[in-house]
């Protein structure tokens, strides 16, 4: 176990030292930086269309303003709770969902035609009936976000369990594996390359929709604030909301990925 | 890690090593029609061979002749439509009989079956510890010992994707050999490899075959591999597809490489080319009805 231990177990301090240090993260932060100087120049009048945009300078310090207030935290509190809650229930029940699809040709019959129906309804679409059938308005929000998450999860699960090589199966078969272990160490891990995937385009799905729903159905969250910041005229507002959205999906993304590099260790995620 | 019911005493035996004269096999007037949408495809027809015990079989023919689905029914991935297989004189695969995978006749397949997400050491157990004859601790010395065999040493941690397509077959043939099967099925094994690779793996693949002395039914496309590596070579039909040429190879064991311009194996291997010629024709031209 030598060699795996040195290279999955440095420590995460150790490797973010090192991706810090790395041409790639210099990269990086020379685009989101060039980016920022673009938009300064833009909206000092610079570039058409940018004055109604006001400028970073503008923006940093409504951002300062906003973090001051325990309103602004408590916003990140609720969308990253019911992003949570959403993500969680949409891989727990999604990710056997599409096992037993690929798997199983019965249960496939069944399940599979009801759930190319419901699949190309929006998230949104679901908002009315959420609200009138949930009891809370937090639940009514968390399963929005829910349907955003799982039918990607689902495709995406279904899709790897169908694309297992026949010889893994075979292999397995010939060397005495029971259709049991044949399910649980076999085709599980051989999926689990699919699931990563579907996690990671899930887990920016389930943003996008609970902004969305925030600013709908939400007394609370960042999709919320933003919506607040319009309604009041508050153009700052509008885009500290705007990006610390991004800094939440970009977070959460990244925790995925660690996620499946932890699940997969015999593979990147990407 | 494999949930295994086994006593102790059964864990510290070693399996019990394969006989010589074990892994007969004969395979007669075996017949195999599939038929997808309505269509009949008879890929084999009255296919029958001997093949004594220890004994290295190459067969050869051209693509699309049948020669994986004989792999296959003997594999017992598939059925059989007529015909039969015993094993040792036991009957392995009948019409009635479904026909069931065993380790006893494990497969190396073409493309490769290493589990990508198990290390080279848990790959090379997996058969022994599903099966549940060794404990785990066994099987790692035991698989350990093997890999050293072929020159795998300290690779036991590593996955499969980290190893060179050469590495990647040397494992796969002691995944099948640790076992201890009766026959050994290699479905093209050394398909796309490099000539250097290739001829590398030669050397293993005979080194393991004097050692353990294991019948080894060997498919492959490639005419001076068959001859170099076994005893005798098979020439195949294009579909429906039966043993047309039987050629023994008498050259002695150890092989060495010198052989391959030897007067011998020239004049066998141009029996075999215009053997195999005639079918591959054959098969241009059925593939062109097809078409048209």
């Amino acid at each position: 176990m030598a060699r795996a231990a040195t290279m999955n177990g440095a420590s995460f301090a150790y490797k973010m030292r090192k991706f810090v240090a790395s041409k790639h993260f210099t990269r990086g932060a020379m685009a989101v930086i060039g980016f920022f100087v673009l938009w300064q120049a833009g909206s000092m009048g610079l570039m058409p269309f940018m004055h109604a945009i006001p400028t970073p300078v503008t923006v940093a310090e409504a951002f300062w303003e906003f973090m001051c207030t325990g309103k602004y935290w408590q916003s990140w509190m609720d969308s990253t709770l019911r992003v949570t809650y959403g993500f969680v229930a949409a891989q727990l029940l999604g990710i056997p969902l599409g096992l037993g699809m690929g798997w199983n040709r019965n249960f496939k019959d069944f399940t599979y035609p009801l759930f190319e129906l419901m699949r190309p309804i929006p998230p949104l679409a679901w908002v009315p009936v959420s609200i009138l059938f949930w009891p809370t308005n937090e639940s009514s929000i968390a399963f929005i976000t829910f349907i955003g998450a799982f039918f990607t999860i689902v495709v995406n699960v279904l899709g790897g369990v169908s694309a297992i090589p026949r010889q893994l199966v075979d292999a397995a078969v010939s060397f005495g594996a029971s259709p049991r272990q044949v399910f649980w160490r076999i085709v599980l891990p051989a999926t689990i390359p699919s699931i990563v995937t579907g996690m990671m385009v899930g887990i920016g799905i389930t943003w996008n929709v609970v902004i969305a729903a925030e600013m709908i159905a939400g007394n609370t969250g960042l999709g919320r604030l933003t919506w607040e910041a319009y309604l009041a005229g508050h153009t700052p507002g509008i885009i500290v909301g705007m990006i610390s959205i991004g800094v939440a999906g970009y977070v959460s993304s990244m925790a995925v990925k660690m996620i499946g590099d932890w699940l997969m260790p015999w593979k990147k995620v990407f | 890690m494999e949930q295994v019911d086994m006593n102790t005493a059964e864990a510290t035996t070693p399996p019990p090593v394969c006989r010589a004269g074990e892994g007969a096999m004969s395979i007669r007037k075996v017949g195999k029609i599939y038929d997808p949408e309505g269509v009949h495809v008879v890929a084999l027809k009255d296919c029958s061979l001997e093949i004594a015990a220890g004994e290295f079989v190459a067969i050869v023919g051209p693509s699309g002749c049948g020669k994986s689905t004989l792999l296959n029914t003997i594999a017992g991935f598939d059925g059989l439509t007529s015909g039969e297989i015993l094993l040792d004189g036991e009957p392995l695969a009948t019409v009635d009989k479904d026909p069931s995978p065993g380790p006893d006749r494990v497969v190396v397949f073409q493309h490769g079956a290493l589990f990508p997400w198990k290390t080279v050491l848990q790959n090379v157990t997996y058969g022994p510890v599903v099966q549940g004859v060794m404990s785990e601790e066994a099987a790692n010395e035991r698989a350990q010992e093997m890999l050293s065999r072929v020159g795998l040493n300290d690779i036991e941690t590593a996955y499969p994707g980290q190893l060179s397509s050469g590495m990647q077959r040397r494992v796969e043939i002691i995944r099948a050999l640790i076992n201890n099967p009766k026959v050994l099925l290699l479905d093209e094994p050394f398909r796309a490899m490099d000539t250097v690779t290739k001829s590398a793996s030669h050397q293993y693949l005979l080194e393991l075959y004097d050692a353990t002395g294991k019948t080894i039914f060997f498919i492959t496309h490639d005419l001076e591999e068959a001859i170099f590596l076994a005893d005798k070579v098979l020439v195949m039909t294009t579909r429906p597809g039966y043993i047309k040429k039987t050629l023994q190879v008498n050259l002695p064991r150890p092989r060495q490489y010198s052989m391959l311009a030897s007067e011998e194996f020239l004049a066998m291997k141009a029996q075999l080319v215009e053997a195999v010629h005639e079918e591959a024709v054959k098969a241009f031209e059925a593939g062109e009805r097809e078409m048209a």
